[in-house]
């Protein structure tokens, strides 16, 4: 099969990549463009362990061609840390203790990103609603709520 | 788990892809969302030679009002008819559904007209358009035809449209006043299909039932109507032992298939109940 030519921006930076239309995002952005921080859990959509951002929304990256970020914009959990210092989300998590095995972290961060862009100043219930579609196997969840309270507050009161 | 091979089309009109899909007939899918088809793909339980992805077609999107009816693109996704404010002040029950429709990231992507297409019994908005009286607007290489949701849905993977055309846009009524509805969906967690849900509106004259619609998801092969228990209603007022008496025959209905939800007769019987308090947060709703 022939491949196709694809470009976008990764983190603020323009890449290339020749794929085959059947190839799914999450796997060129770790296989191709070495950026392994994004993980994959389940590949059917269900536990969120792929999720990147894809022209300001969160999406599942086992379920969206590598063909469909052609000219668009993506963000992975590699994109939050400013030259090397932390996102007040990861230093949340840290301070928290969100994570515990870390395999839904970078999900999680992500996922938090934008939800947070799109709800600054959450409730409780709003963040569970927010963060449903990533699953976590260790924390029981307590702790991902608070760090995304604790950021939130955080970026608020910045 | 990636899908087989195929070659990759992104039209950037509906005509283009009408023409893409008369090109290679039988070998052609259409890609909306991906959160039904990518999943297939890959399992092998579908391998389409051709993939026309609908994505670029800036004609499938919107949401718009025209006169007592809202038009609503096939490709405007979840996350865009909870966030309308069209719908949520005139026709809020489809909001109210695509809010317990799969999990944040999967109704960014996921469409309605890709939820009304593809055909499985668990898709939530089939039997919330049997509901609202919907329309579909189809078009194909013979040009536009719209259809009812009432007949459209014939089975498991099976609707009442040809391989050549493409669902548009949804038309559905805006609510009048005396009209109310009700929406219960019984899922084990986030991210799973109904185990049972029933989707309903009734349009009151006076106290009594000038009309009412009551529809299932996942308690047959497609989404139906109880229409037994419809009858059993209409020009009545309403009491707890109507509604009984419909939830009744609303079991008769149901033929949901056995699986890891549970075994027919656990389903059956949370249908009706889905069905029962529907009805009542409708009627409650419609006096509002
Ligand atoms: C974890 C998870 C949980 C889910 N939970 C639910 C749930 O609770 N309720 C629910 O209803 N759904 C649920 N879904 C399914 C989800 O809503 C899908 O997005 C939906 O079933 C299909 O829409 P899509 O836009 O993704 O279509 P696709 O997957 O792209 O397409 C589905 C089918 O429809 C055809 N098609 C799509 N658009 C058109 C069109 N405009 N004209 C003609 N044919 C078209 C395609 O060719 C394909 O055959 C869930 C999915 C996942 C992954
Ligand atoms: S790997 Fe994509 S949702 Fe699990
Ligand atoms: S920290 Fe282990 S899965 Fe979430």
């Amino acid at each position: 099969m022939t491949k196709k030519h694809i470009s976008f921006q990764l983190n603020g930076r323009p890449v290339d990549a020749l794929v085959e239309p059947r190839e799914l995002l999450v796997h060129v952005i770790r296989e191709q463009l070495g950026l392994t921080g994004t993980h994959i859990g389940c590949e059917t959509s269900h536990c969120g362990a792929c999720t990147i951002d894809l022209n300001g929304d969160s999406v599942k990256a086992c379920t969206v061609l590598a063909m469909q970020a052609d000219g668009g914009d993506v963000m992975t959990v590699e994109g939050l840390a400013d030259n090397g210092a932390l996102h007040p989300l990861q230093e949340a998590f840290m301070q928290e203790h969100g994570l515990q095995c870390g395999f839904c972290t970078p999900g999680m961060l992500i996922r938090a990103y934008r939800f947070l862009k799109k709800n600054p100043n959450p409730s409780d219930e709003e963040i569970r609603t927010g963060m449903s579609g990533n699953l976590c196997r260790c924390t029981g969840y307590q702790n991902i709520i608070k760090a995304v309270k604790a950021a939130a507050e955080k970026m608020q009161s910045a | 788990m990636i899908p087989s091979e195929f070659e990759y089309h992104a039209p950037h009109s509906v005509a283009e892809a009408i023409t893409l899909l008369t090109q290679y007939p039988e070998e052609a899918r259409l890609l909306a969302g991906g959160h039904s088809l990518l999943p297939m793909m890959k399992l092998r339980f579908a391998e389409p030679a051709h993939l026309i992805d609908i994505n670029g077609i800036k004609e499938l999107k919107g949401i718009s009002e025209q006169g007592n009816v809202i038009r609503i693109g096939a490709m405007t996704t979840e996350s865009e008819l909870i966030d309308s404010a069209l719908l949520n002040e005139k026709c809020p029950l489809i909001p109210a559904v695509a809010r317990l429709i799969a999990d944040p990231q999967v109704r960014n992507r996921g469409t309605i007209g890709g939820d009304i297409v593809h055909g499985d019994p668990g898709n939530d908005h089939p039997a919330v358009m049997l509901a609202l009286d919907a329309r579909f607007i189809l078009q194909g290489p013979e040009g536009e035809r719209t259809v009812p949701a009432n007949g459209f849905f014939l089975g498991t993977y099976s609707v009442g449209m040809a391989a050549d055309e493409i669902l548009t846009a949804i038309l559905v009524p805006v609510f009048a006043s005396s009209t109310g509805y009700g929406f219960n969906k019984l899922k084990r967690k986030t991210g799973d299909f109904a185990t049972a849900a029933s989707s309903v509106v009734v349009q009151l004259q006076g106290e009594s039932c000038a009309d009412i619609r009551i529809a299932l998801t996942n308690a047959g092969p497609c989404a139906f109507r109880a229409e037994a228990a419809e009858d059993l209603l209409k020009g009545q007022v309403i009491t707890d032992a109507l509604i009984e008496q419909a939830a009744q025959k609303v079991m008769a209905a149901c033929e949901p298939d056995e699986d890891l939800r549970g075994d027919a007769e656990y389903k059956t019987h949370m249908s009706a109940e889905m069905a029962r308090r529907s009805i009542r947060d409708a009627l409650t709703k419609a006096k509002g």
